[in-house]
C-alpha cells in the first residue's frame, strides 16, 4: 500500500506547491517582475533569453519574463472567479433540482442538457464573439458553461443523500427544506465539489488562455498567457522563446492543478474521474 | 433494438430544439444595436434598414424565432454579410475538411491510447506505467494552441518532415491531427488503464486464468473487450471537444475547415455565419452523442432494456 500512496501524495504535494507558487507570483508580481510588462524597447525586439532578460524579449522589446509573471494574475483571477461563481450557482441550482425533484428537476436537467450540447468552449467562443473581447466577458462566458458541471454533480449527490437516515431524522424533527439542504446535505458535498473545483480551475485557465489566443479574451497590452502564445506564433522561426515560455507556464499550472485534483480525489475518497 | 433507436431519437429532439433556440438568441446578446455593430457607426441609414430587414430584426422576437426555425427546416442558414453567399453553401464547402481532421485526430488518439493504456495496465506501478501516466498527464495539460506551434517548430521548421500549414495529403494531416488528438489520447490512456485494472480484478478473469489463458490473452481478449463500454462513452464525449478544438487547430495550421471559418466570421463580425457555424458544430456533437448511445445499445444488450 505504501508504495502506491507515496507517488500519489508526492504528485499532489507538487501540485499544491505549483498552485501556491502561482498565487504567490500573481500577488507579488510588481516585486518579482524585473521590468514593467508594458515597457517597450523597440530597438531590442525579439532578443533571445539573456542575463538581463531571462525569457528574452517580444516583438515590442518587452520583457517576456515580466509579462509571464503578470500573466499569472489574469490566469489566477479567471480561475478563482469562474470556479467561485460556477460552484455557488451550481450548488444552488443543483441543490434545488435534486431536493425539489419533479418539474423543477426536469427543467434544470433539460437546460443543462442543452448547454452541454455545445462542445468544449464553443459556447464561450460564441458568447465572447457577440459580447466583444474583454476580461469581463471572458468571465461571463466561462461561468455561463461552468456552473453546469457543479449543478449535475450536486443534484446527483443530493438525490443520494436525501434518502439517508440522518436527513429523514432532521425532517422528522421539523427542519425546513432550506435547513436540511444547507445544514445537513451541503456539508456532505464539500469533498466532491472541492475536487471538481480543482479540475474546474485548470479548465477555466485553459479556457481563458484559449479565448485570448483567438483574440476573444483579454486585450493588449494586458498580458495573458494565451494571447502571448498567439503573438509569438508569428516568430517561431526567429524567436521561439516568445511563444515557448507563456505556453510552458500554462502547462505547468494545469499539470499542478491536475495532480492536486487527483491527490484530493484519493485523500477525500472521491470517486476518480477516470474510473 | 428498434424501440431503443426510436427512443434515443425522440430524446434528441428537445436538445436539438434547445440548441437552435440558444443559437437564435446568441445574436440578441450583442450589446446595443446588432446592425450598428455589424456595419459600424458610419454606415448609411438605408444600408442599416436593408440589413435589419434582411436579418428579420424589424419583427417582434417571437416572429423572428418562428422565421428562424422555418428557415432552418428548409436548411436555410441565411446569407453571409461579408460575401453575400448562402451560409449553408460556405459551411458545406468546408465541412469535409473538418470531418477529415476530426477523424484523423480520433485515429491518432486511439493509436496512442490503446497501446499505452494496455501497457500501463499490464505492469501497474512499474516504471513503464509511471512513464505512460506521466505522458498522459502531460498530454492532458498541454493546451493545443501551444502544442501546435511546438510541433510546427520541431517537425516542420527544424526537421522539415511535414509542411507548416494547409490541406493536402497525409503529410499535411499529421501535425494538425496530432495537435487535436493529443488531449483525447491522454484522457483515453488514463481511462483505459484504470478500467482495465478494475476488470482484471473481476471473477471471470480469475476463471480465464484458472483455465490456463495466457496473460496477453487475458488482457487483450477478456479484459479489453469488457473495457470497451466506458471507452465508447469517453470517445463520444471527447469527440465534442475535438469538434470545438478544430477552431483553434484549424487556425494554427490554416486548415480550411468550419473551425477556421468560424473564427474568420467572428473577426469580420459576420454574425449570420457565426450563428451557422456554431449551430452546425453543436448539432454535429448532438449527432455524435446519438451515435454513441446507439453504439452503446449495440454493444451492451442491457442498455436496450
Amino acid at each position: 500500500m505504501r508504495s502506491r500512496a507515496v507517488p500519489t501524495n508526492a504528485a499532489a504535494t507538487l501540485g499544491l506547491i505549483i498552485l501556491l507558487m502561482l498565487v504567490m507570483v500573481a500577488l507579488m508580481a510588481p516585486t518579482l517582475a524585473p521590468d514593467s510588462p508594458a515597457t517597450q524597447n523597440l530597438s531590442e525586439d525579439l532578443r533571445p533569453p539573456s542575463r538581463a532578460h531571462l525569457f528574452g524579449q517580444d516583438k515590442l522589446g518587452r520583457d517576456v519574463l515580466s509579462r509571464v509573471i503578470y500573466g499569472a494574475r489574469v490566469s489566477l483571477l479567471v480561475g478563482v472567479v469562474v470556479v467561485g461563481i460556477s460552484a455557488i450557482v451550481g450548488l444552488g441550482i443543483g441543490g434545488l433540482a435534486g431536493y425539489a425533484g419533479g418539474h423543477i428537476d426536469e427543467l434544470v436537467m433539460r437546460l443543462i442538457d442543452v448547454l452541454l450540447a455545445f462542445p468544449g468552449i464553443l459556447l464561450a467562443i460564441g458568447v465572447s464573439a457577440v459580447l466583444g473581447p474583454s476580461l469581463r466577458n471572458v468571465l461571463l462566458a466561462l461561468c455561463a458553461i461552468g456552473w453546469t458541471g457543479y449543478a449535475r454533480l450536486v443534484r446527483g449527490e443530493v438525490l443520494a443523500w436525501r434518502e439517508r437516515e440522518f436527513v429523514s431524522a432532521a425532517i422528522a424533527l421539523g427542519a425546513t427544506p432550506g435547513r436540511v439542504v444547507l445544514r445537513h446535505i451541503i456539508p456532505q458535498l464539500l469533498a466532491p465539489v472541492l475536487v471538481q473545483a480543482t479540475f474546474g480551475m485548470a479548465g477555466a485557465i485553459i479556457g481563458e488562455a484559449s479565448l485570448s489566443f483567438l483574440g476573444l479574451g483579454v486585450q493588449p497590452p494586458t498580458p495573458s498567457w494565451g494571447a502571448m502564445v498567439n503573438e509569438g506564433r508569428s516568430f517561431l522561426l526567429f524567436a521561439p522563446h516568445v511563444a515557448l515560455f507563456p505556453g510552458l507556464a500554462i502547462t505547468v499550472t494545469v499539470i499542478g492543478l491536475n495532480f492536486l485534483g487527483d491527490g484530493l480525489c484519493n485523500l477525500l475518497d472521491v470517486r476518480s474521474r477516470d474510473t | 433494438m428498434r424501440w431503443y433507436v426510436l427512443r434515443r431519437l425522440l430524446f434528441a429532439v428537445p436538445t436539438v430544439l434547445g440548441v437552435i433556440t440558444l443559437v437564435f438568441f446568441l445574436i440578441h446578446l450583442i450589446p446595443g444595436d446588432p446592425v450598428e455593430v455589424m456595419l459600424g457607426e458610419t454606415a448609411r441609414a438605408a444600408d442599416r434598414e436593408h440589413l435589419r430587414r434582411q436579418l428579420g430584426l424589424d419583427h417582434p422576437l417571437p416572429i423572428q424565432y418562428a422565421r428562424y426555425v422555418r428557415q432552418l427546416a428548409h436548411a436555410d442558414l441565411g446569407r453571409s454579410l461579408h460575401s453575400g453567399r448562402p451560409v449553408r453553401r460556405l459551411i458545406v464547402a468546408r465541412y469535409p475538411a473538418t470531418v477529415e481532421l476530426a477523424g484523423a485526430a480520433l485515429a491518432v488518439a486511439l493509436l496512442i491510447a490503446l497501446p499505452l493504456g494496455v501497457i500501463a495496465a499490464a505492469r501497474p506501478h512499474s516504471a513503464v506505467d509511471t512513464a505512460c501516466r506521466g505522458l498522459a498527464v502531460l498530454g492532458a495539460s498541454m493546451p493545443n494552441f501551444w502544442l501546435g506551434p511546438l510541433l510546427i517548430l520541431v517537425f516542420a521548421i527544424q526537421l522539415e518532415w511535414f509542411p507548416v500549414s494547409g490541406r493536402g495529403g497525409l503529410a499535411h494531416l499529421a501535425l494538425p491531427a496530432l495537435t487535436l488528438g493529443m488531449g483525447m489520447a491522454a484522457l483515453l490512456t488514463r481511462m483505459l488503464r484504470s478500467t482495465l485494472l478494475e476488470r482484471l480484478r473481476d471473477d471471470y478473469i480469475r476463471t480465464a486464468r484458472a483455465k490456463g489463458a495466457g496473460e496477453s490473452r487475458v488482457l487483450l481478449v477478456h479484459a479489453l473487450r469488457n473495457a470497451a463500454l466506458p471507452l465508447i462513452t469517453i470517445l463520444g464525449l471527447q469527440t465534442g471537444a475535438l469538434l470545438a478544438g478544430t477552431i483553434i487547430t484549424e487556425t494554427i495550421f490554416a486548415w480550411p475547415g468550419v473551425g477556421r471559418l468560424t473564427l474568420l466570421a467572428i473577426q469580420t463580425r459576420d454574425y449570420p455565419l457565426v450563428q451557422g457555424c456554431i449551430l452546425v458544430i453543436a448539432l454535429s456533437y448532438v449527432a455524435t452523442n446519438l451515435v454513441t448511445d446507439l453504439l452503446y445499445g449495440l454493444v451492451d444488450p442491457r442498455v436496450r432494456a
